[in-house]
């Protein structure tokens, strides 16, 4: 896999971290019956962070930013997304997910409504806001994803890289302080993989506060300012990118590495 | 210099009937429509000398001579002394309004029993898991029979009430009686089809009260409309269910009170109920059990379109901040109903079609009019069996465009 | 280092959960009683299933097997509600056999025993040995014989017109090509049949008798003839059904429309119409003095019933099928029928397998409707108990017998071809 994911000059000026905290997560345990799948998890994520989780498969990563928006429920330890505490408050919940906006590895748009409804659905019936409004919104983030033109058909009809550009502009329609991102090329063509990268590069370009479960090394060393390594459920390492690739402390942390960057 | 000629003009030869891409089709095809036109000509000539050996000539005249026989539940006048054609009009109708009443139930009890099958809650989604097997896997004639069984075994004699205080609704084991809807000052009948074997009548009464409720459907379209301008323009939903609830009610209520509505209750006279509406065990028997056994089938169509939905959906929609309710109607539901609607239909037709085992029970719907009583009174197997089959063929192929049209009406567009 | 840096010397260990979310207690949590919406609907459905089962139980529970009269169960429950299960103790057999002489009773089971082993080629391909299949092609002319008894000639003749026809279209096919050995192959066992198998069967059963005790037609009943009429039907509607879904498929456009409409046509109208014309018109159509017996007849309708359900599941089952199978063959230069005998159909009519399934448990169902025509089934018999005066009056048990055993047919059945599409599924991934 090659390490630059993009050849696109990164405009850093505006990635600024705050001391403003954004996620806290403390003592964080989930188990999945009796398989313990989250153990003890420990993260404090501030505002403006560029942070790349990774992993083996199964090691609990993708489980883990799910819960940041409670698709999954934790067992035991707390979350705090902008001072809000996930519990089975459904207020809360509701606070939070408009809050947090979030990618999916097979894209998840609704196959029933055009690009444009996808992206107006949840502006109108959760923020309220007025249609033409909304329509405004989407199609300003449709242009910044470069797929305006698109607006009127439908996700069949489009590729699995425009369609998952369209799920981010559907994400940013809702003006969310935070992007949770599970494996958002995965299921993409190589061609593709980097229509998605430059639109996340360019998020990140405006500040917005990223959580990102990708094997796209390159996008790590290059926009992160943070990687995550996980391991069976576990937070194995952690540190800046830099040092994280060059300098890998864990024996488990190094053997990921060789598999994944083919050294 | 080339090597290539013109090809040598091709004369027709009898093998390129067979060997020929051209004519292959054309031959096999004239092949079968003759073969296919032998077998009709054989059939045809084998029952005309049959029915020339029995003395019978084919004729469609017996359909004007008296029925002499009675239909005790029936939707529109009937008499001994009416015609066959008559008689078999009744019973038409008879289908058609077991048909539709199975298909409301069906669909009712089929949604609640799909959605609560696929509940979180394991005892509840256990129990439906029982009906949805039990019933699909037993005969519908036997569940026909049983429910008959049920209702004439285990309730009431009409005699029991006697002397007693019935209330709005009395269930007996000849039936069930229900207030049946009069009005003081009503605007009477019109009738339609003069003389005919097909006339019938409606009541105006009715008609006044379906436009009042039209126009009170109406104003609710139009409020919701407002409603939907107005969330539109500012992004904040007016409150409106107690505007759009009176918009309903007031018209009606109003045709109501004017009309004199008032409920006409079954009464205890003689040796039996006077007044109100009777359903006959019959037609509760079929009506139960079709609505029962199509429901098992409707359930599990529910349920395979739920589930059809992926995960991906819900989990999308809610990381979107949607509630669960807006969810459902929102994202899953339009999806399902692509996926529940045509099986859904195909089952109102199975419905349609296994109304026809009413004879079992003595209900008289069209087969046991035309393909029952008639067919054994005047003799007429041919005529009667085909008009019969006529005329189930043409209910199916009506379900069965209903269902093209929507078909193709929701298909999804992709690439 | 920065500040962000941390690493994990130790690993952490799997630790048990949390005892509100395991065991019983986390079980009824999470599947019982989560929320209190689910907490009433629990505790209502579990009152529901104490009442319906413990009405049923002190109903069921009745100490009347040995009764041999509604009379005598009436006299042991003195005056409590029970059942009278006499009935079924005194009936059971009938119920199952019908009128079928009582000394033959191993006819009908040993053929219901071969036709398991007929069918395991087919249904469980990969546990029996191959040569399996020959048995299974002998089968429908076993099993009339077996039940319907007779000369063993005739289904012997029925079946060397297969043959013959077999031998005779592999030697035009050589001579002629595909569609001129079809057509005499067809012709050669058509004059079979009709000319010569006739004087051959007189002339063989004259001379070496060989046969079993005949049986009429209206001495089966009960469960059997469900059975019989179901299965013949079914297995007859197959070869019918294949042929009407590809004439539906074919491009072209007479053939299609014939078999379009007859599809439609039986599809639209109800079976009882069809068992009607089973019991008054058929042999109005054949030619004058023939007369098939009863439920000769059935089978026929039955056959004509199923048959156009049949080519809409085998048409579903062709649709699946990816359209570079077809090419495939064609690539290879296999003609329609060659393409269709090596590589569509053994395929389509894999994936069909559970929708054919799924038909024969309707039509199996669907058979207790002869009873209103008059034969004598399960449902059929059962009324024909209770006008005995022994057991006039008798309702519940009688249903429920049969209930239980269409259920115990049509579940299992219906599980086998659940099973089959999950292992469908798992197969192609």
């Amino acid at each position: 896999m090659s390490d630059l994911a993009t050849d696109r000059k990164i405009d850093r000026s505006k990635m600024q971290v705050s001391d403003e905290v954004a996620i806290e997560i403390n003592g964080m345990n989930k188990w999945y019956g009796a398989f313990h799948v989250l153990r003890d998890i420990n993260l404090t994520v501030n505002q403006g962070e560029r942070i790349v989780i990774a992993g083996p498969s199964g090691s609990g990563k993708s489980t883990l930013i799910r819960c940041i928006n409670r698709l999954e429920e934790h067992q035991q330890g707390r979350i705090v997304v902008d001072g809000t505490e996930l519990t089975s408050d459904l207020k809360n919940i509701d606070k939070i997910r408009s809050e947090v906006g979030m990618c999916f590895q097979h894209f998840n748009l609704f196959p029933h409504l055009t690009i444009l409804e996808n992206c107006t659905l949840a502006p109108i019936w959760v923020r309220k806001t007025p249609r033409k409004e909304a329509i405004e919104t989407a199609m300003h983030f449709l242009e910044k994803v470069k797929i305006p033109e698109q607006a009127d058909k439908y996700p069949g009809q489009l590729s699995g890289g425009q369609q998952q550009r369209v799920a981010i502009a559907r994400s940013l329609c809702m003006k969310p302080r935070i992007m949770l991102f599970d494996e958002p090329t995965s299921a993409l063509d190589p061609e593709m993989i980097k229509e998605v990268l430059d639109t996340m590069i360019e998020l990140a370009e405006e500040g917005m506060t990223m959580l990102c479960v990708t094997h796209e090394m390159g996008f790590a060393r290059q926009v992160a300012n943070r990687v995550i390594f996980m391991d069976q459920g576990q937070i194995v390492e952690q540190n800046e990118p830099e040092e994280f690739f060059n300098n890998p402390q864990s024996e488990r942390t190094k053997l990921f590495l060789s598999q994944i960057l083919g050294h | 210099m080339t090597t290539l000629t013109d090809p040598p003009k091709e004369s027709f030869r009898l093998s390129m009937l067979i060997y020929d891409t051209r004519y292959r089709s054309m031959t096999i095809q004239v092949v079968a429509l003759i073969g296919f036109m032998l077998l009709i000509g054989w059939l045809v000539n084998n029952t005309a000398q049959n029915l020339l050996d029995l003395g019978k000539e084919p004729s469609f005249s017996f359909l004007g001579e008296a029925a002499g026989y009675d239909i005790n539940q029936r939707l529109v006048d009937y008499d001994n002394q009416n015609s066959h054609l008559r008689a078999s009009f009744v019973g038409l109708l008879n289908t058609l309004l077991v048909a539709v009443m199975g298909c409301i139930t069906a669909t009712i009890l089929g949604v609640i029993i799909g959605v609560l099958r696929l509940s979180k809650n394991w005892l509840i989604s256990k129990l439906m898991t029982v009906y949805v097997e039990t019933f699909r896997n037993v005969p519908v004639l036997l569940w026909i029979v049983f429910t008959m069984a049920i209702l004439i075994e285990t309730l009431p004699v009409p005699r029991s009430f006697k002397g007693v205080d019935v209330g709005a609704v009395v269930v007996t084991n000849r039936g069930i009686y229900v207030p049946e809807p009069l009005f003081s000052r009503s605007l009477g009948d019109i009738h339609l089809f003069g003389a005919s074997s097909f006339r019938f009548d409606i009541s105006l009464d009715l008609i006044a009260f379906l436009i009042a409720l039209a126009l009170g459907l109406f104003v609710r379209h139009k409020i919701n409309q407002r409603a939907h301008r107005i969330q539109e323009e500012t992004g904040i939903r007016p409150t409106t269910w107690y505007l759009s609830l009176a918009a309903v009610a007031v018209p009606v209520l109003v045709v109501l009170v004017t009309l004199g509505f008032y409920l006409g209750y079954p009464e205890f006279k003689g040796f039996n109920f006077r007044g109100g509406t009777h359903m006959r065990n019959s037609l509760i028997a079929l009506w139960l059990a079709l609505s029962l056994y199509t429901a098992a089938f409707i359930a599990e169509n529910v349920r395979a379109g739920i589930l059809a939905i992926s995960k991906g959906q819900t989990e999308a929609a809610a990381a979107l901040g949607l509630r669960s309710n807006r969810i459902m109607s929102l994202v899953i539901l339009p999806q399902a109903l692509r996926v529940i609607i045509p099986p859904l239909i195909s089952q109102y037709l199975n419905l349609t079609k296994n109304s026809s085992l009413a004879i079992a029970v003595g209900y008289m719907d069209l087969t046991g009019t035309l393909m029952g009583i008639t067919l054994n009174q005047t003799g007429r197997e041919l005529e009667t069996l085909l008009l019969g089959m006529l005329i189930y063929l043409l209910i199916s192929l009506s379900i069965s465009l209903v269902m093209n049209w929507y078909n193709n009406r929701v298909k999804l567009v992709e690439r | 280092m920065s500040d962000v840096f941390f690493v994990r010397t130790e690993m952490l260990q799997q630790q048990a959960p949390p005892s509100t979310s395991v065991g019983i207690v986390g079980w009824m949590r999470e599947n019982l009683f989560s929320g209190w919406l689910n907490s009433i609907l629990t505790v209502v459905s579990a009152l529901f299933i104490f009442f319906v089962a413990g009405g049923f139980l002190s109903w069921a529970v009745s100490p009347t097997w040995g009764a041999t009269s509604l009379t005598e169960c009436r006299e042991i429950l003195a005056g409590h509600e029970g059942a009278c299960w006499g009935v079924i103790r005194d009936r059971w057999v009938q119920l199952l056999f019908g009128f079928y002489p009582s000394e033959l009773y191993w006819r009908p089971i040993l053929t219901f025993v071969l036709l398991a082993v007929a069918l395991a080629p087919v249904l469980f391909a990969e546990k029996v040995p191959a040569k399996l299949v020959y048995f299974t092609a002998a089968f429908p002319f076993l099993m009339p014989w077996l039940l319907w008894g007779g000369s063993i000639w005739g289904p012997l003749a029925a079946a060397a017109g297969f043959v013959i026809g077999y031998f005779v279209y592999g030697a035009v096919v050589k001579a002629a090509g595909s569609l001129a050995g079809l057509i005499v192959g067809v012709a050669a066992a058509l004059i079979w049949w009709l000319f010569l198998a006739p004087v051959v069967v007189d002339l063989l059963s004259g001379t070496v008798s060989i046969g079993l005790e005949a049986v009429e037609s209206r001495k089966f009943g009960g469960m059997m003839l469900s059975i019989t009429i179901g299965i013949v039907a079914i297995a007859c509607s197959l070869p019918i059904g294949i042929v009407l879904a590809l004439g539906r498929q074919s491009d072209l456009m007479i053939l299609k429309s014939l078999c379009v409409g007859f599809i439609e046509f039986i599809r639209g109208v109800p079976l009882i119409t069809l068992l009607f014309v089973a019991s008054t018109l058929l042999n109005i159509f054949m030619p004058p003095g023939t007369n098939f017996d009863i439920i000769m007849r059935v089978i026929i309708m039955a056959t004509l019933f199923a048959s156009a359900y049949m080519a809409e599941v085998i048409r579903g089952g062709l649709a699946a099928l990816p359209k570079g199978q077809y090419e495939g063959a064609d690539s290879l230069g296999l003609n329609y029928w060659q393409a269709q005998r090596l590589i569509i159909m053994p395929q389509a009519l894999k994936i069909s397998i559970p929708g054919i399934v799924s038909t024969f448990i309707g039509l199996f169902k669907d058979t207790t409707l002869v009873s209103v025509i008059g034969l004598l089934d399960p449902l059929g018999l059962s009324n024909a108990i209770r006008a005995d005066t022994d057991w006039n009056g008798v309702v519940w048990e009688l249903y429920g017998f049969i209930a239980l055993l269409f259920f115990i047919f049509c579940f299992s059945m219906s599980r086998y071809s659940m099973y089959l599409e999950r292992k469908l599924r798992t197969d192609h991934q």
